[in-house]
């Protein structure tokens, strides 16, 4: 049988393969044509925002406060304001959802209870921000009486990225192979210790990736902030570094742009994309350094 | 080597490759001949499953992979730039360490490689039953799965796993089967069930077989090739291998001191 064939055009391409390997180039062209498609857009809207934000980037407007009823001068107190309600919100939903997480993964059985707290947490990983806001109404400014304030609104954004945070983190602790976790409950290692010495360091990168996800989302959003602590305008000093009292209103850049591009008349044309490329790039930073981070935990994993 | 009457069916020449900076296989030639079964054997990380792989070219998925030298399958170059990685791979099957079946059906397990490898449409219903029951009874499964043949191929026991991954290889007739280990993840019925349906396809395919079992490579293969540390060290009938092996480090080896 093998002599049959004359050994120099053994493994040649038949009719059928060519035609396969048509359709797969083909395939290949499609799948690289939505890459380019996604790509587009978004370089483009980079580009459009640069362009217009030009004459005002500079650092006089981003340490200056605003000036002329909003129409003109920096952003400095809605930036500030902006960084006290991520750090507070995320210092408050990180801890939680890490801790929560790690409980519900590595200690919790795997019964009815357990299932209806996953399903109610994916769920509420996907409720609207504006339904979250309205809980914040309700549950900070007037129930427990603080007003509206930083905290409210900090709080109100912590209850929206909870239940995400707890999601990307047990997801990234059930990436650890259970056969890592079997290895150190065979030699006697208690649950606590397998955390801590296989489970965590082995998921580290996945968990902060899912965290810094969500600083991009608390920075972003306005709805939640603009019910429970966020205003128009608040007088601030260029560049003063602690404007605000945890129990006072502040500005957010999120809601400054929302502000300056519909309510406030003759604004300077550049600020308002100026603005937008400022929330850009402190979204940007804080991912760069996440990524950092995760390098240097990778490179220094010895904990 | 004794008489060329017998046809080669692999032939490396020079064969050297590189993961990265790391050789893993140096300057090996080897005849590999038609319709027996050869197995290869030597100490972990010797560059075994290596060699094995290069026989159908699936080590080239890592970019890192790079090789020199030539191998030949049935006196085809399979580094020629006119071979069909697709038309080798239907020639060239392989069988892995943990058995591998797609999750899909028994049956689509076995169709599966006539599907991809023929027009839409080129095979009648009653052709693709005939197909997989002769596949299914030249492995000795179908007396097990005949009236079971849509469940999933995973939930199979172990070896009937094994057995179903080589039976998928026969109904694109392929020259050569290649096994890395495939009975390390077996009980001992398991192993010995492989080891009966290798010898009943000896003569119908030519088989290479990675094992660490030197009693199984006794059992099973007509030629062994001992490798060390990269290198081919000592081909040769597999009787002479194990009774008047020539090489010292040959000897050491099967008598166990080291492994
Ligand atoms: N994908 C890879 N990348 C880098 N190095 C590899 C890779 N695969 C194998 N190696 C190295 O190449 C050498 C040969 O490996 P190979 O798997 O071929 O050995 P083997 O003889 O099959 O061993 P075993 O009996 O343990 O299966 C080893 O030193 C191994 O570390
Ligand atoms: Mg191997």
């Amino acid at each position: 049988m093998a002599d049959a064939i004359d050994p120099a055009t053994r493994f040649a391409k038949t009719d059928f393969v060519i035609r396969k390997e048509r359709i797969q180039a083909i395939s290949k062209a499609l799948f690289l044509i939505m890459v380019v498609i996604m790509i587009i857009p978004l370089l483009s809207i980079i580009a459009y925002l640069v362009y217009h934000a030009m004459p005002s980037l500079n650092w006089e407007f981003l340490i200056e406060a605003p000036k002329k009823g909003m129409s003109e001068g920096g952003i400095w107190p809605a930036f500030v304001g902006t960084l006290y309600l991520v750090v507070i919100s995320l210092a408050i939903a990180a801890p939680i959802g890490v801790f929560a997480a790690i409980y519900l993964n590595e200690y919790a059985k795997e019964n009815w209870f357990n299932r209806i707290i996953h399903l109610a947490v994916i769920n509420l990983a996907g409720v609207p921000s504006i339904v979250h806001a309205l809980f914040g109404l309700g549950a900070f400014v007037y129930a427990a009486q603080f007003g509206y304030s930083i905290i409210s609104a900090s709080l109100t954004l912590a209850i929206m990225t909870l239940p995400v945070i707890i999601a990307s983190t047990r997801e990234a602790l059930a990436s650890v192979p259970a056969s890592f976790r079997e290895a150190c409950w065979n030699v006697g290692a208690t649950r606590w210790q397998t955390i801590r010495a296989i489970v965590l360091p082995n998921s580290i990168s996945g968990i902060l990736t899912g965290i810094i996800l969500q600083v991009s989302r608390a920075a972003g959003e306005t709805a939640p902030i603009m019910f429970t602590g966020a205003v128009f305008y608040k007088a601030v000093a260029r560049g003063e570094l602690f404007p605000y009292y945890l129990n006072e209103q502040c500005m957010a850049l999120s809601m400054h742009l929302y502000t300056i591009s519909t309510q406030v008349p003759n604004v300077k044309e550049s600020i308002p994309y100026a603005t937008a490329v400022v929330l850009l790039c402190s979204v940007l930073v804080v991912n760069a350094s996440a990524i950092a981070l995760r390098v240097w935990l990778r490179n220094h994993k010895k904990w | 080597m004794q008489s060329e009457s017998m046809q080669l069916c692999i032939q490396t020449r020079n064969l050297n490759l590189w993961y990265g900076q790391f050789q893993a296989l140096k300057d090996v030639n080897i005849d590999v001949r038609h319709g027996l079964i050869t197995s290869l054997i030597g100490p972990s990380g010797c560059g075994k499953t290596t060699l094995l792989r290069c026989f159908n070219r699936i080590n080239e998925r890592f970019s890192y992979v790079r090789t020199k030298g030539e191998i030949k399958v049935l006196g085809k170059n399979i580094y020629d730039p006119d071979v069909s990685l697709i038309e080798l791979r239907k020639s060239v099957g392989m069988v892995f360490q943990r058995p591998n079946p797609v999750p899909i059906s028994v049956y689509e397990n076995i169709v599966f490689g006539l599907r991809i490898h023929n027009r839409f449409g080129v095979f009648q219903k009653n052709q693709l039953d005939e197909i997989v029951e002769k596949s299914l009874i030249e492995v000795g499964l179908w007396k097990d799965l005949k009236d079971r043949l849509k469940v999933k191929a995973t939930s199979l026991q172990l070896e009937q796993q094994q057995k179903l991954c080589i039976a998928r290889l026969l109904p694109l007739k392929p020259e050569v089967i290649l096994m890395d280990e495939p009975c390390s993840a077996l009980d001992v019925e398991g192993t010995r069930a492989i080891e009966d349906l290798m010898y009943n396809l000896r003569g119908h395919y030519t088989i290479v077989i990675v094992t660490h079992n030197m009693a199984q490579a006794r059992r099973t293969s007509d030629e062994c090739i001992f490798m060390l540390l990269g290198e081919k060290i000592e081909h040769d009938r597999t009787e002479n291998l194990f009774l008047n092996p020539r090489d010292p480090r040959t000897a050491e080896y099967i008598e166990g001191r080291y492994g």
